[in-house]
């Protein structure tokens, strides 16, 4: 039961760690001042959602184990995020568009984490739903305006969503941890939320004149800690200052 | 909507001197953080809640909390909570005019800040000038909980501090 909680909080908080440093990777290099901002608060955000997560996480085992031990010390194949937020931010749209497959999902997700017989993960959810209703209005906004935007913005921004596609089903995979905790009343059922998640989606894209992806070809690993090669990259970023020099405070 | 708000009398005097660090016109009371504040064996036990949940500023405002009753006498144990889920409605109105003049646009109600930052419409005011003819220039302003606004008459740039529900 402690492993499987233990597991699952992890596989919500890594989504959130590992999408907060790709966005904390725009800092300074925004493609102007005012999505730098916007890009880094939610990364903010994100992060103080992970804090409440690990510390969590952290209680639960028990061990000697911090929340900064959690975040920083692992190996990539025990970080349990889902691949479509380590995509890396190659282009703004492609930024936007991961930003936006997943704030939907995650919205959705925290909406019926809150009812969650666990207090703790219900309390970080219903702070967090407040947050992330920004986060996918903000989105949102990006993905009408690109799309129903000049020639070239629509089409990087159908190529961000047609590259990304790929990685939507895996949100809604669950692990033998979720499932026990489904059981539990704790977890969240995923299959329930699919519906309203691509429903969601297919009504911004048609409003942003983008075409819905016929592919039916998923990519999954991530939640078993199988990731993309980009991971690995990330995670050296992430990781650095750790490694180098254990224990460092700032 | 229920506070659930919990203070001791004599120690309010000592936490309406603790401020904001990122806005230093509003103290730890008006902006609705301090949730209980009770003395217990001569321990003064504190939870706070953040704002946001990243909120760089609880950390400062924890130890600001425990210098301002450290000089006052009180040793102090603060703990942070999360439910209830702080909302911009604990704001007192004492915290709402010092926002202003300090040139921050105080939150709208639910309904017409989702008209403001989704629909574009013009009613937040401007800080300098009082007009409503002011424009959003981005959902996110100098930190999480504020967006940032233009006014189109007087030209001045300001935050608007959105409301959390």
């Amino acid at each position: 039961m402690k492993n499987n909680l233990y597991k699952y909080i992890l596989g919500i908080a890594d989504n959130s760690l590992i999408l907060g440093q790709r966005l904390g990777e725009l800092c300074g290099h925004g493609p102007s001042l005012e999505i730098d901002i916007a890009c880094t608060n939610i990364s903010l955000d994100l992060l103080g959602q992970v804090r409440s997560y690990y510390q969590y996480a952290a209680k639960i085992i028990d061990g000697d184990k911090s929340e900064d031990d959690i975040a920083m010390m692992r190996k990539e194949n025990e970080y349990l995020n889902v691949l479509l937020i380590e995509q890396p931010n190659t282009n703004f749209a492609l930024t936007i568009g991961r930003q936006f497959l997943f704030d939907v999902y995650h919205l959705l997700f925290l909406k019926e984490l809150q009812k969650s017989h666990d207090i703790t993960l219900s309390a970080i959810a219903k702070k967090a739903i407040k947050e992330v209703s920004y986060h996918q209005r903000f989105s949102m906004d990006w993905v009408k305006r690109l799309g129903d935007g000049t020639e070239e913005s629509h089409q990087k921004m159908q190529d961000a969503i047609d590259t990304l596609w790929s990685y939507t089903d895996e949100l809604f995979h669950q692990t033998e941890a979720d499932k026990a905790m489904i059981e539990k009343g704790i977890g969240v059922d995923t299959t329930k939320l699919k519906e309203a998640y691509y429903s969601k989606v297919s009504e911004i894209l048609e409003i942003a004149t983008l075409k819905v992806p016929a592919s039916k070809w998923f990519q999954k690993g991530g939640k078993e800690g199988i990731h993309t090669e980009h991971f690995g990259y990330l995670l050296s970023d992430l990781q650095y200052m750790q490694r180098t020099y254990p224990n460092m405070e700032w | 909507m229920v506070k659930e708000q919990n203070i001791d009398d004599r120690l309010l005097s000592i936490l309406e001197q603790v401020f904001d660090p990122e806005i230093p016109v509003l103290s730890i009371m008006d902006m609705g953080v301090v949730r209980t504040a009770i003395i217990d064996n001569n321990i003064v036990k504190v939870q706070i809640t953040p704002t946001y949940s990243g909120c760089p500023a609880m950390d400062v405002i924890g130890d600001d909390i425990k210098a301002a009753l450290k000089s006052a006498g009180f040793d102090s144990e603060i703990e942070l909570i999360l439910a209830p889920a702080w909302t911009t409605d604990w704001i007192t109105p004492k915290g709402r005019k010092a926002l202003e003049d300090y040139g921050i646009a105080a939150p709208l109600d639910a309904e017409a800040d989702k008209e403001v930052l989704l629909n574009g419409k013009r009613i937040v005011k401007c800080t300098n000038c009082g007009s409503q003819n002011t424009r959003l220039v981005s959902q996110f302003g100098s930190t999480a909980c504020k967006a940032q606004f233009q006014c189109e008459d007087c030209l001045e740039p300001f935050d608007y501090f959105k409301c959390l529900k």
